[in-house]
Formats: C-alpha cells, structure tokens, sequence
C-alpha cells in the first residue's frame, strides 16, 4: 500500500516542480530590461499589426498570473507560441528538430550502457592493473568538455582519417547513423566516463558489504553471487546516476548539435538566443527542463520495483 | 562487523568542543597525486595573473599573411586563422577561463553553504522548503540557465557567471546541507546547545570547521563544472565576445583551421581546458578522500 | 578419535595503513565432533579473524598461515568444488549483525532457499517447504508468511533466528557463532541462545562460539579457550575455567563482571587491550599484569598443559592458588 503512496508523492513532486518551473520560465519574460513588449521588439522593425499580435500572444493586457495560466494550458495544450523571426507556431518549428535531439541523446545513452556500465562493472569486480587502467582512463575522459571531444573528434576521424563526414545528419537511416557516430561519441564521452567511474564505486561497496561475506560463507557460486546480490544492490545508485546523466546529456546536446551543425533543438536554441527570439527560446528551455524532470521522476520510481524499504514508507 | 582485529576502539569525542578534530587532516588526505594537481593549478595560475605582465606580444593584433603558419622564434606557438599570435591568446585566454568560474565558486559556495546551514539547523518548515525549492533548481541544467539569461540580457561573461551561480547554488546547498546534518547529530553539538551557546556561535565556530573539508571539496569539483559550462557558452559565441580570447571561444575559432588541416588553435586551447579541469577533478577527489582507490 | 577441527599454529597478518601486521599468533586447539568451544577475548584478540580464518572468510590482503583441518582435509589450502563443498555442508557461520548480513533488497524466503537450491539442487517448492520447517525448528510459527517478507519488516530477533535457520538448512557439520547474540537486546539474547544451543545439541553439531561474555560461553559450552592479543592465553573445561582460572587475565576477565550479590567495588584490568603487532617483547599481557616478574617480560611464553586445562602463563605453578577469584590482586613490583 505504501508503495502507492510514494508513487503518488513523486508524482506530485512532479508536478510541483513543473510548475515551479515553467513559472521561472515564464517569468523570466519580465526579467529583461525594459517592458516585456519592448524587449520582444527590441532591434525589429515592427509595425503596429505585429506589436498588437505579441500583445495578444503573451496577453500582456491581463494580470501577470493570468497569462502565466494562459500561456501554461496554451502549453499543454501544444500551443507554444509563435516565433518573432518566422512569424509561424513555435511547434511546427520544432517538431522535426526534436527527433533530431532525441536520436542523439538516445545514441549517446547507448554508448553510455554498451561501454561505460560495463567498463565500470569490470573495474569493480576485477581489483588489478585493469581496474586502475580503468579508473585512471575515466577520469581523464571525465575532464574533456562534450565541445572539445567532439572537436578532437573530427580532427581526428573527420579531417585526417576521413572516417566519418564533418558536419550535418545525412539522409536515410544509414547515412543518419553514420553521422551520429562522432556526436554522440562525443556526448557520451564524459558522461560515460562518470557513470564508469560511479558504477565502479557501487560495485565495489557492495562486493565488500557483509551480506556479500554471508553468501560467500555459504558456498555460493562467483556468479550467481556477482548477479544476485553484487549487481541487483548496486542497481539501485546505478540507476541515480544514470537518471542525473540524461539530464547532462540533454544539456551537453545543445553544444555538439552546435558543433557538429545537427539541426536539432540544441541548436536551434542557440540561434534564437542570437536572434533574440523569445518564445523559442522559452518553448525549448521549457522542453528540455521538463524532459530532465520527468525522466528523473520515472528514476525516483524505480527505486520502488528495486528497493523493497521503499515499498513501506521511510528507508530503514 | 568490523574485518580488522586491529582495530582499537577510539576514545568518545568529548564535549569540550572537537573544532580542529579533522581540520588539520586534509593536507595529508593529498598524496603525491594530489600535490601535482596544485602544482598544475598553480602554475596555470600564475600564468594567468602573470604571464601579461611578461609575454608583451598582442594577441590581437591580426596579420593575414602569419595565417597558420607553425612556431618561430619568438612565436612558439605560431599562429591562428587570423595571424594571431597563439602563445599569447592562451595566455590572455587563461583569465577569461579562469576567471568566471572562480566567480561562480565564490557566490555559489558561500550563498550554498549559508543556505544549507540555516537550513539545517532551523530545520522543519524551513529546511522542507529550502528541499523543495533545491529541487525544482535541479531541474535546470547550469547551461540552459546560463542561455536564457544571455537571450534575456546580452552575451557576456557577466551574465553568464551570474546565471550559473544561481544554479550552481543548489548543487552546493544539497551536499552542504546533509554533511551540516550528520555533524549536527553528532553528540558534541547536542553537549554545546545544553550549555547554552548559541546557534550562531555552535554553527560558525564549531559545525563549519567541521565540515570544511566537504565544503572544500564541492567548491574545488564545482569550479571544474563552472570552467567547462563558461567555455562551452563562449564555445557557442554567447559567453566571452570575439575578438577577446578565450579558451572556449579558441576552441571554436579554431573548427576552420581544423578542416583547412591546422588544428593547433583548438587542440592547444581544448587541451589546456582539460588539463585544467582534470587536475580540479583529481584535487577535488582527493580533498573529498574518495579518489576511488579505498585505502 | 580424531579431532572435527584441528587448528595447528595459525597466524594471519592483515595489512592495517598499508603494512602487513600479524593479528593471529601461532593459535592452536581442537574441538571434536559434536562439541561446543567457546573462545573469549576483548576487542583486538583476535577472536573473530580466527572464526574467520577457519570460515576461509578473511578480507582481502590478509594472509593466513599454518594449519586448519576439518574432517581430515586442510582447509586453508582448498579451492574451487572443494571450498563450496566445504561451505555448504561442512561449516556454516552465523554472523552478529543479522540486519548487516543479510540482503535487505531479497526476501526472507530467497535468503532461507538459496542455498538448498544452490547446492542441494532442490526445485522452489521444494526448498520453500524445506524453509517453512526450517523457520519453525527455531521457533517460528508463521512461516509461510515470513517467507516473503523483507528483512526490515523483522526485528533484530527475529532476524538472528532466521540466519540461525539459514545455517542449519545446509545440515552443517560445524558452526561458526560470530558474536551472535551482542547486538541483541538481553531478553532476545537469551532465547536466541536458547534456541541456538538446543538445535546444536539435537543436530550433534560443533560449534566454535565467539564472545566477549566469558559467563555466556560458559554457559553454552563445554571448553571455553581465552584470548589476548592474537594469542590462546588459557584453555580448559567451561566449569574449571570460571572456578580455578590458570591465567591472570582470565581471573581479571571472571571478577570483572557484574555481580547482583556482591558488595565491594569492581576490579577492572588497568590499561587498554592490544592487538597482536603491537605487544612488546615476552608475554603481551605482562604489561597489565599483577603477577609479572622479568621472564614474562623476556620470553614469549608458549601454550602448556597444566593441572587439566592449558595455559601460557610462565607463573601458573606459583600462583594458581591465587588466581582463584575473590582472593586480593598482588601488588605490582
């Protein structure tokens, strides 16, 4: 019964933050120096139709809380706004990006599963000169920024070796995939190496814990030992520390989409700070944050199929 | 429950006060590691506080015909794209890429700190709230933050430092927070309330010593986080402004004269940046005592 | 008859800040089948490492040397089939924190039947009936249930019961008792105990039974062996040992507990407690002893027989009358 409980208190979490959030975001309209009209305007020849249009768009006739409504359920409702610059729905603008985003990040994250988990998982079972080997690679690998990997990157494999092609995302699956290969290697890069690094650490605190020793003291196989109660224990900050990495890999995407000119909402974002287009540039922040968010709540619930305490309420 | 034999039980912490229990131990936590980190800091801080003084050649002066042409006598670096001496736009470059993130450390761990004290002493009302809103700030990547204040504001450094401290805080507040509460619990500070010192007085003379080198320890791994976020927003052309320069704004300079076949501009400017943040990481891992090798 | 277990000259050196220092000191005693050996002694003497040096249980780093032989083979010197042979049906530990030892993200009942279908093969049902029974031999009723709970749904008490139950499943040959009861409160303590000894005695199980409390191994078991400092300083029958001690440490350890009718102030031992790498030269106890003179202070003295039992005190002919509790300390010097 318990276990409803504390889904239903994530989820409220949730909620809660969301809208503490997209309230920051919002707000942060009013930040800016100057009146809000004045900022969105600000550098644009604007006739009095588009000034009366932005008026109505952000309903800045109305009481502050109002338009924060407004503009929330306009939200929810798929409607993000319509950009200064192209005078169009925010959405349809960002529709194809997003799937641009969304396979790099995913590439990335299986780069991260495929090889930092289990370089992390070996480290930790295998004290030797691999597991220093290990320790000392991901380390260093943790100190390269996502922009410098991916620029050694297509120095390396782009310009010299003629791997792989410099910039763009190609057309057809193919294509597609060999072009994601160097950005999300370069994403992956210092994320996985953290996750190595915590995956590690986890493995190795629960190989020296004692309930370890009792199922040692029994006679229990290596392996089953291994899977049974090394990897299941550690699986649980594992997973935190896989729900933290989305959210830097979603972060990190704006820079190599940027780098590597995908045309994703990274990207995009950075040109329309430049362009100073600010409901695009409110409409992604507001995608981004709320991806971080949802993803570290489904996190949070899986702590409740992994981890029994949580299923009676406080963690004993 | 305990695996060494050897070990023998330590006398109770008295409640005289424990400020310079564990103070004192930090230095030696270092190791021969640790102390080559600093030498690295070090040497790339003074470079950055000094190396203008002495190195007098401009790193702006433009000079097409030097267009990545390779090192020579009092160039030893060569040059960039645009004829730009490349020794002295890393030297130049160095304060800007220092600079900002020594900001964000500063405001972020003492705004943090002084949170998460508050917070864990008053408790209750207070610290629930304090939870909540450290939360919701985790939900924004530094970056992001640091984006939409550029769009709100201008491109800039300035901006740029105060976005990320604001998001930074949280990080700093969290960690502080659940440290300030274990020593909190400890018996000594329940032993100093009885006596009747104040809050204020148990929390800054003996709860902060305490845990200082935490403190330490986030801020060090935070100024890592603070240089890489400040140099990927100039990376993008919205942190520091060309022709200023700067690590991170290098690194993207420098995407063309890879393609053309000269990668030095990027390589030598990247390279800096994670030798840099790698010896932070490895001195923050040290001070923290868990550099992962368990003793 | 051959000895169960024969421990023969064991030393064990752990490393501590790095170096290699010895813990265990040429340690030596049998326990034959069926019999119950307690072995005393206070932080430092080595108590546990020896539970797990026999249990093969030492933590990384640690080396072991000498002799272990369980029903005949070297137990120190097995590997692979034979050491998880060794572990399932030949010695079986039970550890003192029963919340520390046992998986908390596993159930009660996966805890209870891993090791039959581990090793004996036994499908779920069957090993599941085979727990029930099990669950109830040490005192609990409700077993189906309990199967499927999670340890932190059951007290300390209950807990220990079913680490109890988990050792006895693989009808082991030999227990290993780690301090089990001293993270328990006094009532549960004594039921535990209770319990524990009465399986023991109905299995015709040995058990090597680890404690701080001289009165409770001797209340359980039939020889009590005292340690100090990595080394057996006295050896004999639980009885004798409480009523004609033949070593000054173990008079100190008898008149230093608690009694309701007595009426004079408690004698405590002065000093602290060593470890075996950092005793001094002759015999580690010299230093808090009443009855030193200077060849205990020179000589490391050995393990002997004497008047029944074994005892490594140089003196013991001389002050054996003494030594019997309730006769005043000697003065130093």
């Amino acid at each position: 019964m318990s276990a409803l409980r504390f889904v239903a208190g994530r989820l409220a979490g949730l909620v809660a933050t969301l809208l503490i959030v997209s309230f920051l975001v919002y707000g942060a309209l009013f930040l800016a120096p100057g009146s809000p009209i004045a900022y969105l305007t600000r550098g644009r020849t604007t006739s009095p139709q588009d000034v009366a249009a932005i008026q109505a768009q952000y309903h800045l006739d109305k009481p502050f809380l109002v338009q924060y409504w407004l503009w929330l359920k306009g939200a929810l409702h798929g409607d993000l706004g319509r950009s200064i610059i192209y005078r169009q729905d925010v959405t349809g603008l960002l529709g194809e990006r997003a799937v641009n985003t969304c396979f790099l990040v995913v590439a990335a994250a299986a780069v991260i599963l495929v090889v930092g988990l289990p370089l992390g998982v070996l480290a930790g079972l295998r004290p030797g000169w691999l597991d220093r080997g290990i320790l000392l690679g991901a380390t260093g690998a943790m100190a390269v920024p996502a922009f410098v990997a991916a620029v050694v990157l297509v120095s390396v494999f782009a310009v010299q070796l003629r791997w792989f092609p410099v910039f763009g995302q190609g057309q057809g699956l193919g294509p597609r995939i060999h072009h994601l290969i160097l950005p999300a290697a370069a994403l992956a890069l210092s994320f996985g190496a953290y996750v190595a690094r915590l995956t590690r650490a986890a493995v190795r605190a629960e190989l020296a814990s004692e309930h370890v020793q009792t199922a040692e003291s029994r006679g229990i196989p290596r392996a089953a030992l291994v899977r049974r109660h090394v990897l299941r224990n550690a699986s649980i900050p594992i997973v935190t520390v896989s729900g933290l990495t989305v959210g830097g890999l979603i972060a990190g995407a704006v820079v190599v989409e940027q780098a590597f000119q995908l045309n994703g909402l990274g990207s995009y974002l950075i040109a329309a700070v430049g362009q100073k287009d600010f409901p695009v540039v409110q409409a992604i922040t507001l995608l981004f944050v709320t991806a971080f968010v949802v993803i570290n709540t489904l996190v949070d619930l899986s702590y409740v199929r992994l981890d029994p305490r949580l299923r009676q309420g406080a963690n004993r | 429950m305990t695996l060494s034999a050897a070990a023998v039980p330590d006398a109770p912490a008295a409640a005289t006060g424990s400020r310079a229990r564990r103070s004192g131990r930090w230095f030696s936590r270092l190791g021969v590691g640790g102390w080559v980190a600093v030498a690295v800091l070090a040497a790339v801080l003074l470079t950055a506080l000094l190396g203008p003084l002495f190195v007098t050649t401009d790193p702006n002066s433009v000079n097409l015909s030097y267009a990545y042409v390779g090192p020579i006598p009092g160039h030893p670096l060569g040059f960039d794209g645009q004829g730009r001496d490349l020794f002295a736009r890393l030297l130049h470059g160095a304060r800007t890429a220092l600079i900002g993130p020594a900001i964000v450390v500063a405001v972020s761990t003492v705004l943090g700190a002084a949170v998460a004290l508050v917070a864990a002493w008053v408790g209750g009302a207070v610290d629930a709230v304090v939870a909540r809103v450290t939360d919701a700030m985790f939900a924004f990547p530094g970056l992001l933050l640091a984006l939409l204040a550029v769009s709100l504001f201008s491109p800039g450094v300035v901006v740029a430092a105060v976005a990320l401290s604001i998001s930074y805080t949280p990080y700093t507040a969290r960690i502080v927070r659940s440290a300030a509460l274990k020593e909190r619990s400890l018996p000594y500070v329940a032993a100093l309330d009885v006596q009747g010192f104040g809050a204020g007085r148990i929390v800054v003379r003996h709860i902060l010593p305490n845990i200082l080198v935490t403190v330490v320890a986030v801020a060090t791994l935070s100024f890592g986080y603070a240089l890489i976020d400040l140099a990927a927003l100039s990376f993008t052309g919205l942190g520091v402004q060309p022709p200023q320069s700067d690590w991170g704004v290098m690194v993207a300079e420098g995407v063309t004269g890879i393609i053309a076949g000269y990668p030095q501009e990027s390589l030598f400017a990247g390279g800096l940046i994670v030798v840099t943040v790698g010896a932070v990481n490895f001195l923050g891992d040290r001070i923290e005592g868990a550099s992962g090798d368990p003793r | 008859m051959t000895a169960l277990l024969q421990v023969e000259g064991l030393r064990v050196h752990l490393p501590v800040e790095g170096r290699p220092r010895r813990v265990l000191h040429d340690v030596s005693f049998e326990v034959a089948a069926g019999e119950a050996l307690g072995v005393v002694g206070e932080s430092g003497s080595g108590k546990s490492m020896t539970a797990r040096a026999i249990g093969r249980l030492l933590p990384a780093g640690a080396r072991a040397e000498g002799v272990v032989r369980f029903a005949g083979e070297d137990v120190l010197r097995l590997g692979g089939q034979a050491l998880r042979r060794y572990r399932s049906g030949g010695v079986a530990m039970i550890f003192q924190d029963p919340r520390a030892h046992i998986n908390p993200v596993r159930s009660v009942g996966d805890f209870l039947t891993e090791g039959l279908r581990t090793h004996q093969r036994l499908g779920r049902a069957d090993a599941t009936r085979r727990a029930v029974e099990l669950l109830a031999d040490v005192g609990i009723e409700d077993g189906a249930h309990r199967m499927g709970q999670y340890p932190h749904e059951l007290s300390g008490g209950l807990l220990q019961r079913v680490m109890i139950a988990a050792a006895l499943a693989a009808a082991p040959r030999m227990l290993l008792a780690d301090e089990p009861t001293t993270a328990l409160d006094v009532t549960t303590q004594s039921e535990v105990m209770a319990i524990l000894d009465r399986l023991r005695r109905e299995h015709g199980m040995a058990m090597v039974f680890i404690t701080h409390d001289l009165e409770l191994a001797g209340a359980v078991c039939d020889r009590t062996a005292v340690m100090y400092a990595g080394s057996i300083v006295e050896q004999n029958a639980s009885a004798r040992l409480h009523s004609h001690p033949l070593h000054p440490y173990t008079q100190g350890l008898v008149r230093a507990r608690p009694d309701i009718a007595a009426t004079t102030r408690l004698v405590a031992i002065p000093g602290q407690p060593l470890s075996a790498y950092e005793a001094g030269d002759g015999c580690a106890f010299a230093a808090r002893c009443g009855y030193r003179t200077d060849p205990c202070t020179t000589q490391v003295p050995p393990l002997r027989p004497w008047g029944g039992g074994w005892t490594s005190c140089l003196r013991v002919a001389e002050i054996a009358d003494r030594l019997a509790p309730g006769v005043e300390e000697a003065s130093h010097g």
